[in-house]
């Protein structure tokens, strides 16, 4: 038996919009996964500080408000500085493909935006933590 | 951590109070690396120190709430806390939605405080395999009191009794707890019974019906150093907070203060001892049956033997060394050998 991957699943900042993460969290949670969901209105801070606690393997930060270019570069900061370099960051939810290009250039390793099938969330993560491998 | 760093290496880390090396750690102890078997043996050697708090109840009964408030009262008296939050995993998928860290957001902010969620993954009896290693890790890592959070149980499964120093039952109003408390065996286990959700008006109910069934069972007979208090609580207002925490307080003293204390930490060791011994074996054996049980099977539906001498058979080759691992190649390193 391997070991489940580990996932927290974040909302930053005024985004209300939660629909879509709560769909990821059972996808994930039914392929196998341990799951952590952070809840709305989290700061960047928090989400790292919870990341690290949790020791998951992926950190998924849902956007919907357009905020990606803001929060981003605090999240990759921190997790430096907190001496987490090696978390996996995905993102999902709504987002000009511009930004895709830039936050993808920051550092976040994939980007599913709205529609992308289940099985596409669940074989995007499993790839990441297995390129990783052992750590 | 941008490489792998050695077990041995993050139990310093990890005494030095690092947040990172204490995740890692918990990670592999649940992974049950063999990498990490050392680091956990000196870990559990160097810890002892923590005050170790279990907090058990049906689902939806008010516990992560409860915690939340708890730690903070706790961390006004200056001391650190730990909390480990078990949380059942699903029997089709292995997955979980580990739930019980969002009613506890607003702890997150707190260097003072360490929250871990953890998935049971088919473990029986409300904690995961791996709960009283990170609460071990907790204890080196300098937190002075941690919580168990159990998952929510409905029938009897009551190990957090015998993995924690102060055990805690919460009722909430309204559930028909009386009445499942006593099914539950939950009575027994409790130094404290707390009533949650006292903001609700059918909360002194509650309050007046477990403290007739305390006053007329024989639950507290067990404990002669000790008087079991129901105390009513509301993780909203904040009511009844001080009145648990003195409970609290006073539980610890007789936890390590007398010799009922000393007992229940023995009682604790044993359990400790015989739950490890029990998952050495289960391994062990689902190895074992994973090569040689298709065989023994085929014996018995021709009849060429009987159940017990084929069983027998089987739990025997659960002990020779290295024999059903070393043929299994389809594993990672890692797995390949026999683990804890
Ligand atoms: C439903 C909806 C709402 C609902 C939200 C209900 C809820 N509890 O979620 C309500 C009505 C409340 C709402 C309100 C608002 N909304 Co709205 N809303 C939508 C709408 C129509 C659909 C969103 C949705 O639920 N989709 C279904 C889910 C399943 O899809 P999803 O979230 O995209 O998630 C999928 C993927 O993105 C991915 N995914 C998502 N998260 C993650 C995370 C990870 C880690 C991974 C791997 C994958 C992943 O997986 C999911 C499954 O495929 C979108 C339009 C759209 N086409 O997206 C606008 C939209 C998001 N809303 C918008 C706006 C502007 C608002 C409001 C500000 C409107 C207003 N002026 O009041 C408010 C803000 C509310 C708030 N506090 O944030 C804009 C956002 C514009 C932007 N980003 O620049 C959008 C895009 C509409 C538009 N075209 O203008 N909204
Ligand atoms: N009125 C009232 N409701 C409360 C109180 N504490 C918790 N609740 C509510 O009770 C519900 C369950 O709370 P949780 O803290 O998640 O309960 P739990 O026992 O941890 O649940 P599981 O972990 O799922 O078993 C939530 O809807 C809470 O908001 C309280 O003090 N008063
Ligand atoms: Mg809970």
């Amino acid at each position: 038996m391997t070991q489940p991957i580990r996932v927290l699943l974040a909302k930053v900042g005024l985004d209300g919009h939660d629909r879509g993460v709560k769909v990821v969290a059972r996808t994930l949670r039914d392929a196998g996964m341990d799951v952590i969901y952070s809840g709305l209105h989290r700061t960047p801070e928090e989400v790292v500080t919870a990341a690290i606690q949790e020791d998951v393997d992926v950190l998924g930060v849902s956007l919907l408000s357009g905020v990606q270019l803001t929060v981003f570069p605090k999240i990759f900061q921190l997790l430096a500085s907190k001496g987490a370099d090696d978390m996996i960051v995905v993102a999902g939810g709504v987002m000009p493909d511009e930004d895709v290009v830039e936050i993808k250039r920051m550092g976040v390793r994939e980007v599913l935006l709205q529609d992308t099938p289940p099985d596409e969330i669940v074989q995007t993560l499993t790839r990441l933590v297995a390129e990783r491998g052992e750590r | 951590m941008s490489r792998y760093v050695p077990s041995s290496e993050l139990v310093e880390r990890a005494a030095r109070g690092e947040v990172p090396a204490i995740g890692r750690l918990i990670s592999r102890a649940e992974a049950g690396m063999p990498e990490a078997r050392g680091a956990l043996a000196t870990i559990y050697r160097r810890a002892g120190r923590a005050h170790v708090i279990g907090l058990t109840g049906v689902p939806g009964s008010g516990k992560s709430t409860l915690v939340a408030a708890l730690t903070a009262r706790l961390r006004t008296q200056g001391l650190k806390v730990g909390i480990v939050a078990v949380d059942p995993s699903s029997p089709y998928s292995g997955g979980a939605i580990l739930g019980d860290r969002i009613r506890m957001s607003d702890l997150v902010n707190d260097p003072g405080v360490y929250i871990r969620s953890m998935a049971t993954r088919g473990a029986m009896g409300g904690l995961a395999r791996a709960t009283l290693d990170a609460v071990d890790i907790l204890d080196l890592g300098g937190f002075d009191t941690i919580i168990i959070e159990t998952v929510g149980v409905g029938q009897d499964e009551v190990e957090i009794a015998k993995a924690s120093h102060t055990t805690v039952v919460v009722s909430a109003p309204g559930l028909g707890d009386e009445i499942q408390a006593i099914k539950a065996g939950m009575l027994e286990i409790a130094d404290i019974h707390v009533v949650s959700k006292c903001d609700r008006s059918d909360a002194n109910r509650t309050l007046v019906d477990i403290k007739q069934m305390l006053t007329l069972g024989a639950a507290t007979s067990a404990k002669p150093e000790w008087q079991t208090p129901v105390v009513g609580v509301s993780s909203y207002t904040g009511e009844g907070f001080d009145a648990l925490t003195r409970a609290i307080d006073r539980h610890r003293d007789v936890a390590f203060g007398t010799a009922s204390g000393s007992r229940r930490q023995l009682a604790i060791a044993r359990f400790r001892l015989e739950k490890t011994a029990e998952n050495l074996l289960i391994e062990r054996f689902a190895k074992a049956a994973v090569t040689r049980a298709p065989a023994l099977a085929e014996r018995l539906r021709r009849r060429d033997a009987d159940p017990y001498s084929l069983a027998n058979e089987l739990l025997a080759a659960s002990f020779e060394r290295g024999s059903a691992h070393e043929r299994d190649h389809h594993r990672p390193p890692h797995f390949a050998e026999d683990h804890w």
